[in-house]
């Protein structure tokens, strides 16, 4: 209860009546604006999965039309078409990716990972009653609807959503004249992106205040979970990266609506509007637009990495291989993050040397994340591996996030990069760093911290089911559109088939159509199996899985304020297979005495 | 059932390098106009070395490290009355893949440097095409306009009345390097040659100097790689690389169709009808 003013005045001055429902929140404030973290991270939870069925629904659009183009499209063709026989226009095309991207970046897969777990782990694994800032917790929650709102109601107003590509890139963005979805729509997902700003912005001070202040007795820095530095590190990145596209918003919507001109330069006739005056600069907005998007990049996959090491040491039943050198890469990955943002722009015209310069730098980020896949695997060699589900999304993780990073090494490569630049082969990049890794990271993510939401099993069949299709359709998806990308498919066009080189890939774009349906159905298996344990799960004790950090020695759910017995910590988070004790794991809030230190030997093969 | 994880997780990684294998032979793989999908510009064929040696040593991290994640899932799943080994890590092994890895980025980038610089260093250019840029290519929605100066003259930064203009259809010399200047009337868009490996962003605004050579006659696509609004699809242009004398021939025949005003056209044909009339009586 530390987090409500506990005396309030008024109550007191109320009748007796007032002080019950002090304690008994009311439903409203219990459930719907609610200050405590684990429902808000819950709540961040339930939206963020709605939201990606609506992302994944928009991304099978897109493959319709790149398997199927010009044929009727199933459900949106003849309700929003039907006079042109259900076929989709190429607007509407445009539309669709870059909605796809706008939904999955800002409403699922940025707040899944700071939202979502975030919330429901950070005060659990550090030891505090809650966040440091319980109601602009709620309100980072809240924050989030007005974008939802404006991001769903640009497809309702004049010209459709927003269809410039969720990198924005102006004049297409900036006049009005350029695209049907330059609009209304245009706005509408400028101002959409300024709450998820906010709302981030928001997390992120909470998250490291948090961090800072209120772990539990002995919590040293040193021995916090891997999740835990990931999301420190990752609100730091928050924090610094997040104001640029903020402001940069800010310029295009002025240019927009008040006739500035930052990105708008003099003399150009957009589909025979007038012409345009000022003497802006395109590649300003660029700049402004990677300087965030970039950093982003990583604030979308580290947590995910802090979780995956979490899990894989806790199923591997073996201590973290090399704790010190994951947080120090995941340190490395954002401070260098901070440099790297002009490879999105080699073909942009800017300068060529610092292309030079931006190649040097983003090889250089290969590294740390070299070390992690390294420090993953050394962690499961020698361990005693269990195949729960998140062991298996995690297993998931590193072998996907293996692909998804050697990729970006052809992309790094200046040269190499002016013929892969745009085409399918970045596509599968990044579909394997934000997909396969992060969303195969959250998945077990789902599955590992479900027990400790709801006190209650996820399913362990479904959940494998979930994983093996999931992994599948994924992987027959993605995979091919490297040989895509390779043989010069660029990325948004509406019919590559138009181009006789392409003609004949049409047959590969249905297969992973199909396979990208499967993958679609698959999540219907999530969220049934989510749903469905939530009130009939198996219901399970404090630490269904042996783990050693926190928020296991929490009840299953944690009440309000969370720890019954306040934590003290003695030890780091992975002490698994400890020959200190007789169990294969030793947790942190466990207190051994001089006797049991001494009575075992560490044995001569530990260093 | 056991060791079937391992063998899930192989086989995937066994599946994905046996579809590279196969796609050149499939046609999944770099565009074909000449044989074996090699790039029609001497530029491009470095690239494609570079983009070789970049898969050489990504394929070798990438069996290496799925076939070790797939022998210590195969070797260490759980078995009843098994323990960890309980270790923290091992300070000379990460020296190792910290040192060993960020060599190979560097040495990787640092080869890079020479064929980036190439290509977009304006100092590295071919002197003669640098001075004699062959056209200016305008984008604009959805269409690619050419502006080439009058055979025999120079192409100057504002048009002349003399120049000559086509649409969607850019005719080069083959043989030796040719730059033109790219930019854009509206939005942005990218010139892209998938078969000569060149690629540019025109840039409202801006105009940027982009030089290519075709070592192959024919006919090749000049694609639109950079979203340029609803119709970017089909924003397709074409490039013909023809022998020089077919290309000068090329630039007379348009020049004369471009300023054909009739009356050019009818002295011609009467100064040919004038002497063979003479002749007759
Ligand atoms: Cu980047
Ligand atoms: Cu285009």
């Amino acid at each position: 209860m530390s987090t409500l003013n506990p005396a309030h005045p008024l109550g007191h001055a109320h009748s007796g009546d007032d002080a019950h429902t002090h304690h008994e929140l009311s439903f409203v404030r219990k459930y719907v604006f609610s200050t405590d973290h684990k429902i808000i991270g819950i709540q961040f939870l339930c939206t963020t999965l709605l939201m990606l069925m609506v992302g994944g629904s928009l991304a099978l659009g897109v493959r319709w039309q790149l398997a199927f183009p010009w044929k009727t499209m199933p459900i949106i063709g003849p309700l929003l078409f039907s006079s042109q026989g259900g076929v989709v226009p190429p607007e509407f095309y445009t539309m669709l990716f870059t909605m796809h991207a706008t939904v999955m970046i800002f409403l699922v897969i940025i707040p899944i990972l700071a939202g979502a777990f975030g919330n429901f782990v950070i005060p659990l694994q550090i030891g505090a009653d809650d966040m440091a800032f319980p109601t602009l917790n709620m309100l980072s929650y809240w924050f989030m609807w007005p974008a939802i709102g404006f991001f769903m109601s640009s497809f309702f107003v004049e010209g459709g959503g927003a269809a410039a590509g969720w990198t924005s890139y102006p004049s297409l963005s900036a006049q009005a004249a350029a695209a049907p979805g330059s609009g209304a729509g245009q706005t509408l997902w400028l101002m959409g992106v300024t709450f998820v700003g906010v709302s981030s912005m928001m997390g992120s001070v909470n998250y490291m205040t948090t961090i800072i202040n209120m772990r539990a007795p002995g919590m040293t820095l040193f021995r916090m979970p891997t999740t835990i530095w990931a999301m420190f590190i990752t609100a730091i990145l928050q924090a610094f990266a997040l104001p640029v596209l903020t402001a940069a918003g800010f310029m295009l919507l002025m240019d927009r609506l008040v006739g500035t001109c930052f990105f708008t330069p003099g003399g150009l006739i957009i589909n025979n509007a007038e012409p345009t005056v000022g003497s802006g600069q395109i590649l300003l907005w660029q700049h402004l637009f990677w300087f965030y998007s970039h950093p982003a990049v990583y604030i979308m996959i580290l947590p995910a990495m802090g979780m995956v090491s979490d899990m894989i040491s806790t199923f591997s039943r073996k201590p973290l291989f090399g704790y010190k050198p994951m947080v120090y890469s995941l340190s490395a990955i954002a401070g260098l993050g901070f440099i790297v943002w002009g490879h999105h722009m080699f073909m942009s015209g800017m300068n060529p040397y610092l292309g030079m310069t931006f190649m040097l730098s983003t090889m250089m980020i290969a590294l740390p994340s070299a070390v992690k896949t390294f420090n993953w695997l050394g962690t499961l060699w020698g361990g005693n591996i269990q195949f729960t589900v998140p062991m298996l999304n995690s297993l998931g993780f590193v072998s996907m996030f293996i692909v998804g990073g050697l990729s970006g090494i052809f992309m790094a490569a200046v040269p190499v990069d002016i013929y892969i630049h745009d085409t399918y082969f970045i596509v599968a990049h990044f579909h394997y760093v934000l997909f396969g890794a992060t969303m195969f990271g959250v998945f077990g993510g789902i599955h590992y911290w479900f027990p400790k939401m709801f006190g209650r099993m996820m399913n362990e069949s479904v959940g494998k089911v979930h994983f093996v299709l999931s992994f599948i359709g994924f992987n027959c998806t993605f995979f091919p559109m490297h040989l895509l990308g390779v043989a010069g498919m660029p990325r948004r066009l509406a019919d590559p088939y138009n181009y006789p080189y392409l003609a004949h890939l049409l047959p590969m774009n249905q297969f992973m159509t199909y396979s990208a349906i499967l993958m679609g159905f698959a999540q219907f298996l999530l969220l049934g199996n989510f749903f469905y344990s939530m009130f009939k799960g198996k219901k399970v004790g404090r630490n269904p899985w042996n783990a050693n950090s926190l928020e296991w020695t929490a009840p299953s759910p944690p009440g309000h304020g969370n720890f019954d017995i306040l934590p003290v910590v003695y030890r780091g988070p992975y002490e698994y297979a400890s020959p200190l004790v007789e169990e294969d794991f030793l947790p942190q809030t466990r207190r051994l005495t001089p006797e049991q230190m001494a009575a075992v030997k560490p044995p001569a093969t530990a260093h | 059932m056991r060791k079937a994880w391992s063998l899930f997780f192989l086989a995937a990684a066994v599946v994905a390098v046996a579809a590279c294998w196969a796609a050149p032979g499939m046609h999944w793989w770099f565009p074909q106009k000449s044989p074996g999908g090699h790039a029609v510009s001497p530029l491009g064929n470095q690239i494609d070395d570079l983009f070789y040696l970049i898969l050489v040593i990504t394929s070798v991290t990438f069996i290496g490290t799925q076939a070790m994640l797939a022998f210590v899932l195969w070797k260490y799943e759980a078995a009843p009355g098994r323990r960890s080994a309980f270790t923290h890590g091992s300070h000379s092994l990460e020296v190792i893949w910290s040192v060993v890895p960020a060599g190979i980025m560097l040495f990787i980038a640092l080869y890079q440097m020479d064929v980036w610089a190439r290509y977009r260093i304006q100092s590295r250019f071919d002197p003669y095409a640098f001075e004699h840029p062959i056209a200016e290519v305008t984008a604009r929605q959805f269409e690619w306009r050419i502006r080439y100066p009058a055979p025999g003259k120079t192409l100057q930064a504002k048009p002349q009345p003399d120049d000559l203009y086509t649409v969607n259809d850019f005719h080069i010399p083959l043989g030796r390097p040719v730059m033109f200047q790219l930019r854009s009337d509206d939005v942005l868009h990218s010139f892209f040659l998938p078969h000569h490996r060149v690629k540019q962003d025109a840039v409202p605004g801006m105009t940027i100097p982009v030089w290519f050579e075709s070592t192959q006659t024919g006919e090749f696509e000049l694609v639109c790689a950079e979203l340029c609004g609803w119709g970017h699809y089909k924003m397709r242009g074409q490039i013909t690389a023809q022998r020089e004398e077919e290309f000068q021939e090329y630039l007379k025949k348009l020049s004369q169709s471009q300023f054909d005003d009739g009356v050019l056209a009818a002295n011609a044909a009467g100064a040919q009808q004038a002497p063979a009339g003479e002749e007759k009586p």
